[in-house]
């Protein structure tokens, strides 16, 4: 496994997700005006942006949990894979179970660690008996770099663990239904420096097997965990490329303001 | 340039001192936790009072005074062929059992050698007009008992059993024709000797309504059942439909206008007098349904009526506790919206719905005025008729409505019947309060 290490900073050029056009509204408000984007495969890809500027509601827009907000419409094309998920043979269950999502704040559920990772593969069918379910939690557990804290004591609270370990166990829940792209929503804002340093370096290991999308307001987050990185404002995606080039020689005067602090 | 001085001027007054305003600021905190203290205290005092008053006027019904009698069951009177033929043995009417009692009670006053001027039909007013009927039962139920003398525990009348508690006196019955002052002699030397004793009353909780003339024999068991069966009409239609109608308004019903109109008809519901779903019950249920009066499941339907919108909203409130994230949390997985629910939000707000349900019956416990008007005041003067399953369309009482009764008639005896009721409908509404907070415990999570 460790000769994967050199592909760092590699990016594939298959693209994973496309979009065209996307508008999101929520009743009256404009949240989102046409955003084209194509988020490439085994990669990082960091939305960064002021608040408000519809970050995270593009990144809903991935996976369909704007469906769950009442008034909000999402129009434009986005495809996984060339499948039109907004086309209404999808069924946003099935989306789910393939793009996984982290919240912003932990969010566990009151029961065991155990059964907060094994809820999804049990939903979706992935095991055939009680020995699958516990190597896919294990498994799960291990990719989620929290195994080892949590082996003792699968069966205790998943809510009994410090933040940055539910944030971990949230990963593992998430990455447990062998999702192809994880998306993140601003997955350290409730965690101290040493738990995000944790869950950086574990999005770096997600990288190898999923396509990681994260929204982020720590520019420095977006500079150390991704290879591409898009900057929103009000609504407009304005700038979208190599992470490096973003930071260091942005081509939009919105872009240059925001990295060096001007607004946002 | 401003001239900086080397010390920040004196603002504020020393420190030590209190001022004018702060003095007036404490001084209405202070009188703020006297009117609250004052309150309190008020309805504390209201409380202890309540409760004096149940307890002091009701304890008394759980006492009933026995007469111990040895009844000789002369076969002359009962069985004039001595063929133990039933149907001749039940042609003998309660009268024919009078004079049985008359000559037995004769006869104690002479075996214990008591002094009275009373004669055997005076005597007999001692006991209650029940008696005759309690002995024949057993005669009919047994006829090998005919030609023997017979022990029976029968009850006291409502009179003696008031004297006996206190509640009458000699005084008192210088304007009753009841019972004479010679009869209260005789009373004390019977208790004296142990023929008359107090005992618990089980037939209280146990039996059936009696008539105006034997309050003595009244028990809430049969009203005690119509509660029970209302409640399990209650219970098994609000639970659900309360239920599903609110994860239907919080989980998946659109924010539109139509569902704002009927989440305001929910709270309005809620605040309507309970009177209203009685009468609505009358003529939806008994005059368009059909349904027969006085039973226990229309009374049901009617309280099931009225507990909806209490079960909707202590559903929808626990629902609503439920914290967003958790339902995101099973989305991102991949549930589908119906197992976010059935998997985690509701196991989550169960200790809500369980509290706002047992809530919900033990308001619709209490609640008399929509019976009264469904009829569900029934004088069921028997015993429960066989058969559980009969008992959701038989005619019969509930114990709110019973106690309604009693305290309508005239005899005081009534009247402590009618306290006594009250303690037992609030001991279940105390059982059901428990059951609240024990469950809400048993399933209360933390996250």
């Amino acid at each position: 496994m460790n000769d994967m290490r050199p592909m760092d900073n590699v990016v594939t050029d298959k693209t994973k997700i496309t979009a065209r056009d996307v508008h999101v509204h929520y009743g009256t408000t404009h949240a989102i005006k046409g955003v084209d984007v194509d988020i490439a495969d085994r990669t990082v890809t960091a939305f960064i942006g002021p608040s408000g500027c519809g970050k995270s509601t593009f990144l809903r827009c991935l996976n369909r949990m704007n469906d769950t907000i009442p008034g909000a419409v999402v129009t434009g094309k986005i495809r996984i894979d060339e499948a039109d998920i907004y086309d209404p043979c999808v069924d946003p269950v099935q989306l789910r179970a393939k793009v996984g999502m982290v919240f912003q704040k932990p969010n566990p559920f009151p029961k065991s660690i155990y059964d907060n990772v094994a809820y999804g593969p049990k939903i979706h069918g992935l095991a055939r008996n009680k020995a699958e379910l516990d190597d896919i939690v294990e498994k799960a557990l291990r990719r989620g770099a929290i195994w080892d804290e949590v082996k003792d004591r699968l069966h205790a609270p998943g809510t009994g663990l410090s933040g940055g370990q539910q944030q971990r166990l949230c990963i593992a829940r998430a990455v447990a239904t062998e999702p192809e792209i994880l998306l993140m929503d601003e997955p350290c804002s409730a965690l101290d420096p040493i738990a995000t340093a944790q869950v950086e370096e574990l999005i770096d290991e997600l990288r190898r097997n999923f396509s990681v999308v994260i929204v982020t307001h720590s520019m420095q987050q977006a500079a150390r965990v991704s290879q591409r990185t898009a900057f929103f404002h009000l609504g407009h995606l304005v700038e979208y490329g190599e992470t490096g080039k973003i930071f260091t020689n942005p081509e939009d005067s919105r872009t240059e303001s925001y990295i060096s602090g001007r607004i946002g | 340039m401003t001239d900086i001085s080397n010390d920040t001027p004196a603002r504020h007054g020393a420190l030590l001192v209190t001022d004018a305003r702060t003095k007036r600021r404490n001084r209405a905190e202070t009188r703020f936790k006297a009117y609250g203290i004052t309150a309190l205290a008020i309805g504390m005092a209201f409380l202890a009072a309540l409760l004096w008053a149940i307890l002091s006027n009701g304890l008394t019904a759980f006492g009933q005074t026995y007469v111990q009698l040895d009844v000789p069951l002369l076969e002359e009177k009962l069985d004039k062929d001595g063929d133990r033929d039933p149907e001749k043995i039940a042609k003998v009417s309660t009268f024919g059992y009078k004079p049985l009692i008359e000559a037995a009670l004769t006869d104690l006053v002479a075996r214990e050698g008591i002094e009275t001027d009373l004669d055997g039909k005076a005597l007999t007013k001692i006991l209650s007009e029940s008696a005759a009927a309690k002995i024949r039962d057993r005669v009919l139920a047994n006829p090998e008992l005919i030609g023997r003398t017979v022990g029976f525990d029968l009850l006291a009348s409502s009179r003696v059993d008031g004297y006996l508690k206190g509640r009458v006196s000699r005084e008192s019955l210088a304007r009753d024709k009841n019972l004479d002052a010679a009869h209260l002699d005789l009373v004390d030397t019977l208790s004296d000797v142990g023929v008359v004793e107090k005992r618990f009353n089980w037939a209280f909780i146990t039996g059936a309504d009696a008539s105006d003339s034997r309050p003595e024999q009244a028990g809430i068991g049969v009203a005690m059942l119509g509660s029970f069966f209302m409640m399990m009409v209650v219970l098994a239609l609000s639970l659900p439909i309360g239920v599903a109608a609110s994860i239907y308004l919080e989980e998946f019903a659109p924010q539109n206008r139509l569902t704002d109109i009927i989440e305001v008809n929910i709270s309005n519901l809620a605040a309507v007098p309970s009177i209203v779903f009685g009468i609505l019950g009358l003529a939806v249920f008994i005059q368009f349904m059909h349904l027969p009066q006085s039973a226990p499941l229309v009374g049901g339907l009617v309280l099931t009526l009225m507990t909806l919108p209490t079960i909707i909203i202590s559903t929808r409130a626990a629902l609503k506790a439920v914290p967003p994230s958790i339902r995101d949390a099973a989305l991102g997985v991949g549930a589908s919206k119906m197992q976010a629910v059935t998997h985690h939000v509701l196991p989550l707000a169960m200790p809500g719905i369980l509290t706002g349900t047992i809530l919900g019956l033990a308001q619709a416990l209490g609640e008399t005025a929509p019976l009264l008007l469904i009829g569900m005041v029934g004088y069921i003067a028997t015993n429960y008729p066989d058969g559980v399953a009969e008992g959701f369309l038989s005619p019969n009482s509930a114990m709110p409505a019973q106690i309604y009764e009693w305290a309508k008639r005239a005899d005081p005896a009534f009247y402590e019947r009618a306290w006594g009721g009250i303690i037992v409908l609030l001991v279940f509404l105390l059982a059901m309060n428990l059951i609240a907070v024990l469950l809400r415990r048993r399933f209360e999570r933390r996250w």
